[in-house]
């Protein structure tokens, strides 16, 4: 009986503790937020990584690199579309101007996770420490939603 | 390379500030010049004049004159894709949602680019997570080209630096009418209200 109520105490708080990620992570005038990514069959195959940036300072910054230990190389990629043909080219930075929020989200911008560690695993989290050029390092917990998700599980915006 | 990089890092600061304006505009703005291009480069595209023989997920051989009789959708990506090919598989999956019991009566597929790595077995196991109307099909890399040449699709496969590789490939959504005839083609992100009507008047 206490296993269940204590089993039961957690089925409650973690849903609530995934929900008080949402808000994000601050780094000087940046904040970080809404991390995802999808679940994996395997690891063969890349994972992918989605994020909010939102730069309240005066200043641009620029998101140069991602590191993570759920992957051996994790990338920054765009998605383009040229005459109707989609290529992945390497992103060598992401623009972070001032006052503005951006996003890597599907169709654009995004981390591409290869050489994955593990399969991703939906409803657990790994960190991902994103390295701006003017903010430096922070680090973010990613939840791996399924792999039919197209947005963040969360609208918690501070 | 390095400098093709530069560029293309350019092109992408373009991107981020249509995302940071909402993808509307980005959808719009970016994919309207390319559009057209692509529809009339395969507005011949015709089932019913189609030669090549594939396999599909379950093992099964599939032929263009197979889909004839009722409305198809075709489109090509690859299952080590992390980001075009689910998008694609959603805004199908939301494409069907929006024509409600009409979806039962077209029939989609997706050809892999990739036959290397996408076996029947694979392209099912991925598929599965998907709506489970959509067939995939692969097949010899001989049968995967002659098909792609069939709907003037192109697709080519990038190196990456860590040895493994990624492949570019044509991203739109082609709508056939039951008779064969190309009825449309539908961009990436293309929005639904656009989408399904467009859908809705090939299956007639």
């Amino acid at each position: 009986m206490k296993a269940f109520a204590l089993a039961f105490g957690y089925a409650m708080v973690l849903p609530t503790l995934a929900l008080a990620e949402c808000p994000g992570v601050t780094a000087g005038e940046l904040t970080v937020s809404k991390a995802w990514s999808r679940v994996t069959i395997g690891t063969q195959r890349p994972a992918v990584f989605y994020v909010e940036i939102r730069n309240d300072g005066q200043t641009d910054d620029r998101l140069i690199g991602i590191e993570t230990s759920a992957a051996g190389m994790p990338m920054l990629h765009q998605t383009v579309i040229k005459d109707g043909v989609a290529s992945m080219p390497h992103a060598a930075a992401v623009e972070i101007p001032a006052g503005q929020t951006v996003s890597l989200a599907p169709g654009g911008y995004h981390g591409m996770l290869m050489d994955l560690t593990r399969p991703l695993v939906e409803g657990e989290s790994f960190p991902v420490t994103l390295t701006f050029e003017q903010a430096g390092a922070v680090e973010i917990e990613t939840r791996i939603l399924p792999i039919r998700a197209q947005e963040a599980q969360c609208d918690a915006e501070r | 390379m390095r400098r093709r990089t530069l560029i293309l890092g350019g092109a992408g600061l373009a991107g981020a500030f249509g995302f940071t304006l909402g993808l509307g505009a980005w959808r719009s703005g970016d994919l309207q010049g390319s559009a057209p291009d692509a529809t009339a480069a395969n507005s011949r595209a015709d089932l019913s004049r189609m030669a090549w023989r594939l396999i599909d997920d379950r093992g099964a051989p599939v032929g263009p004159q197979d889909w004839l009789g009722r409305a198809s959708m075709v489109f090509f990506g690859f299952t080590w894709c992390p980001d075009v090919c689910p998008t694609t598989l959603m805004d199908i999956a939301d494409w069907l949602e929006g024509l409600g019991p009409d979806a039962d009566r077209i029939g989609i597929a997706m050809i892999t680019v990739d036959p290397q790595r996408d076996s029947p077995a694979v392209l099912a196991e991925y598929l599965s997570n998907f709506d489970p109307r959509i067939r995939g099909l692969t097949g010899t890399p001989d049968a995967v080209a002659t098909a792609a040449a069939a709907f003037g699709v192109t697709y080519a496969r990038v190196p990456q630096s860590d040895g493994d590789y990624t492949m570019n490939h044509t991203s739109g959504v082609f709508v056939f009418q039951p008779s064969g005839e190309l009825a449309s083609v539908i961009d990436f992100h293309e929005e639904r209200r656009f989408a399904v009507p467009k859908i809705r008047r090939a299956i007639g």
